[in-house]
């Protein structure tokens, strides 16, 4: 298969802003990159000037497959990623079985042959069953595939163990990816502890339960010398953290997702559960040194944080209703409307943080960038386009978004991976 | 007219004129109270149904003698919840919806329990008391009590003491009285005061002598069994010492400040005894006005309640 695409906006390291280039794609590697390329494609495309991304990479996702196929399965995430523009997504290990085992990763990388759209890269469990206690068959695992280990989202009490985990992964050159939450403190509470909090009469989440975590993690890594890889960062508190371990030259990096950017502790107003999402939204102060974090280069990564809950977990009263958000086919619009439109960066860094940089800390060399010999995984998008975010629309099976109805810019058009056009 | 709403869940949405017209209504229903025939006939032909996730005798009392007081047949679903189920609240509305009711009393231990029924019935949902959120019913009365004895809020110094966490009147009557132009201070074991409680307007004291000095009502609340169980409180004994009414900490109040309590009261904890039997504290009034209050509530939906039109 030969596909020429014509007339390409490529915003990517090395190119011009304002050129149109050709990109010509031979078995699924970019073969040739270049102006008015002359070839024997057997397919040609025109992109009639619009804007071609390397596809998108998320660092922060669940699958929910195997194990809650009723939330969403291999299948319908893949698609759902596709939609959004993201050509490679993770998968996060809290799975039923626990991604804890080389058999689970086996059968996530051969399902995901079979039946996703776009590249699916696991994470594996740190501990047997997300557990915090026994180490899991990491080397194993590694071999069979994954690119992360994490602790699925769970709350890893000993320090010790993680210490363990830490020098052990080293071994393996993958990072560590560590969700921060010191459940002593979040104790029962359900959202951020603070003003709207108290005027709910919910229990609130304080910003040191995430804290007081990441500052230790950090603390741990620096000393085992591991690649510490810092998920969905909320508060003001954690990306300091992060600014000042990188200073020390910390193997550090950071990650947010667009609701901690767009969305503060007012979402939950009128005790919406579309807004229960943990790490809880935060306030104003908390999303401007998000914002500050992401321009500065402290915060290296945007992912989505997509993961789904049906509608009946979510139609309950507050404290019993679900946490997620189905973020996938939001995240880059989101982004690319609340962070490039607004000016605070520009796209080629927008790029970076959802692309070049998780494809660097993951280290999947062939992707996050287009150039000769890379995989040819991109997306191509209408900047000027704007539309309503509209749930019911979703690929995803989780069909709702507190974002629903926001007016948004930067339209996936098409989401190519491997050279295969897959939307 | 004030109120154009269908349900009722608490004073945090209600302005300043809607609280004071609930409470002149509460007036009128206490006269009404006073006669021989108690009986009026402007529930006539209406159902209301009382669903209470939560024991308490007075509440439930006062809504279903108020409901009968105004002629509507009154069902207490109370006893067949079973289990205790919070999550099936939608489908046992759904349930009671459909069988017609026109007046649900919710009472739930999670916050925000009255708004997620309120979207999925046709019938008005009355806020009986919501987690750690409101308790609007209780906090009329305080206020319809704190009205007759003082003759109005404008410039009085409310002082709430006790735990301001878990106690939802407390939060109701600092919705309404720093909108009707009362002074309000609060005291309590800084681990029992909701965070950026000072964002509503009231004062925080952690010295229980400095929000009751000078005060013309001292409000109290019930330590609630959260604050036990958990780490928040080394113990009653140690919290008697230092937020107890007694008559040491009364001498800080206006010579004639009234102590109040939604009850039932932890004598010799939440308030001395001393206190209790003397001439400041009215826990007696306020309980004759519950049921005045609550007459008033349904009068008022069935007037604009959006399930009659």
């Amino acid at each position: 298969m030969k596909t020429l695409m014509k007339n390409c906006h490529v915003v990517s390291p090395g190119f011009q802003e304002d050129e149109l280039y050709d990109i010509y794609v031979v078995d699924g590697m970019i073969e040739e990159v270049g102006k008015n390329l002359e070839n024997e494609a057997t397919k040609i495309m025109d992109i009639g000037g619009n804007t071609v991304l390397p596809g998108l990479i998320d660092m922060h996702c669940n699958i929910c497959d195997p194990g809650f196929e009723y939330l969403e399965d291999i299948e319908t995430v893949s698609r759902s990623a596709a939609r959004g523009g993201f050509t490679t997504i993770t998968c996060e290990p809290n799975t039923d079985p626990v991604i804890d085992n080389k058999t689970v990763v086996e059968y996530i990388v051969s399902k995901s042959k079979s039946h996703a759209l776009v590249n699916i890269y696991p994470y594996g469990s740190m501990s047997v069953g997300c557990k915090g206690k026994e180490m899991a068959e990491i080397g194993e695992m590694f071999d069979a595939g994954i690119v992360g280990v994490s602790d699925g989202d769970e709350f890893t009490d000993e320090a010790s163990f993680l210490r363990n985990v830490m020098l052990y992964t080293k071994m393996f050159d993958m990072p560590v990816i560590t969700h921060c939450e010191d459940r002593g403190l979040s104790g029962n509470g359900v959202m951020h502890e603070g003003f709207t909090a108290s005027c709910l009469g919910l229990a609130g989440m304080p910003r040191e339960a995430e804290e007081v975590i990441v500052a230790r993690n950090i603390i741990l890594a620096e000393n085992t010398g591991v690649k510490l890889h810092v998920a969905h960062v909320s508060t003001k508190g954690s990306a300091q953290l992060i600014r000042e371990a990188k200073k020390r030259g910390a193997k550090v990096t950071g990650e947010t997702c667009p609701h901690y950017f767009l969305l503060t502790e007012e979402g939950v107003e009128n005790y919406n559960t579309l807004a229960k999402i943990n790490p809880p939204l935060r306030t104003n102060e908390d999303v401007e040194a998000i914002i500050n974090g992401i321009a500065d280069g402290s915060i290296d990564v945007i992912a989505s944080g997509h993961s789904p809950s049906n509608e009946g977990d979510k139609n309950k009263v507050f404290t019993s209703a679900d946490y997620g958000i189905s973020s996938l086919e939001t995240a880059f619009s989101l982004s690319y409307t609340g962070l490039v439109k607004t000016g605070i960066i520009s796209l080629s860094k927008l790029v970076e943080l959802m692309s070049t940089k998780p494809a660097e800390i993951l280290k999947l060399e062939n992707k996050g960038c287009i150039a000769k010999g890379k995989d040819a995984d991109f997306i191509v998008v209408d900047l000027r386009q704007s539309y309503h975010i509209d749930p019911k629309h979703f690929a995803s099976k989780a069909k709702f978004s507190p974002f629903a109805d926001w007016e948004v810019q930067g339209r996936v058009i098409y989401t190519m991976v491997g050279g295969k056009l897959i939307m | 007219m004030p109120l154009i709403k269908k349900d009722f869940f608490g004073l945090k949405d209600l302005s300043a004129d809607d609280i004071r017209y609930i409470l002149g209504t509460a007036e009128t229903m206490k006269y009404i109270l006073s006669q021989k025939n108690k009986t009026s006939p402007h529930l006539r032909g209406k159902s209301v149904i009382i669903l209470f996730y939560e024991t308490s005798a007075r509440a439930k009392l006062s809504y279903e003698l108020a409901a009968r007081h105004l002629s509507a047949s009154v069902v207490d679903m109370t006893s067949t919840i079973q289990n205790k189920e919070f999550d099936s609240l939608v489908d046992m509305g759904q349930l009671v919806d459909q069988m017609g009711a026109d007046f649900i009393i919710l009472r739930h231990p999670i916050a925000g329990a009255p708004q997620l029924l309120a979207r999925t019935v046709g019938a008005s949902v009355i806020n009986a008391g919501d987690g750690f959120n409101e308790n609007p019913g209780q906090s009329l009365l305080d206020l319809m009590t704190i009205r007759e004895q003082k003759g109005g809020f404008e410039g009085l110094r409310v002082a709430i003491v006790g735990d301001l966490i878990h106690s939802r009147v407390s939060k109701s009557n600092i919705w309404a009285l720093t909108k009707l132009g009362a002074e309000v201070c609060v005291s309590g074991p800084a681990t029992l005061i909701s965070p950026e409680i000072e964002k509503l307007g009231v004062n925080v004291y952690y010295d229980a002598r400095e929000a009751v000095n000078n005060a013309d009502v001292i409000l109290t609340t019930r330590m609630h069994k959260y604050s036990q169980n958990t780490v928040v409180l080394p113990s009653l004994d140690e919290y008697k010492r230092f937020f107890r009414i007694d008559e040491a900490l009364l001498r800080y109040a206006k010579k004639d400040a009234i102590v109040m309590h939604p009850g039932p009261i932890r004598r010799g904890i939440e308030i001395s005894s001393g206190v209790i039997n003397g001439p400041q504290c009215i826990v007696n009034d306020q309980i004759a006005n519950s049921v005045a209050v609550r007459m008033a509530i349904y009068y008022i939906l069935t007037q604009i309640g959006g399930a009659f039109q």
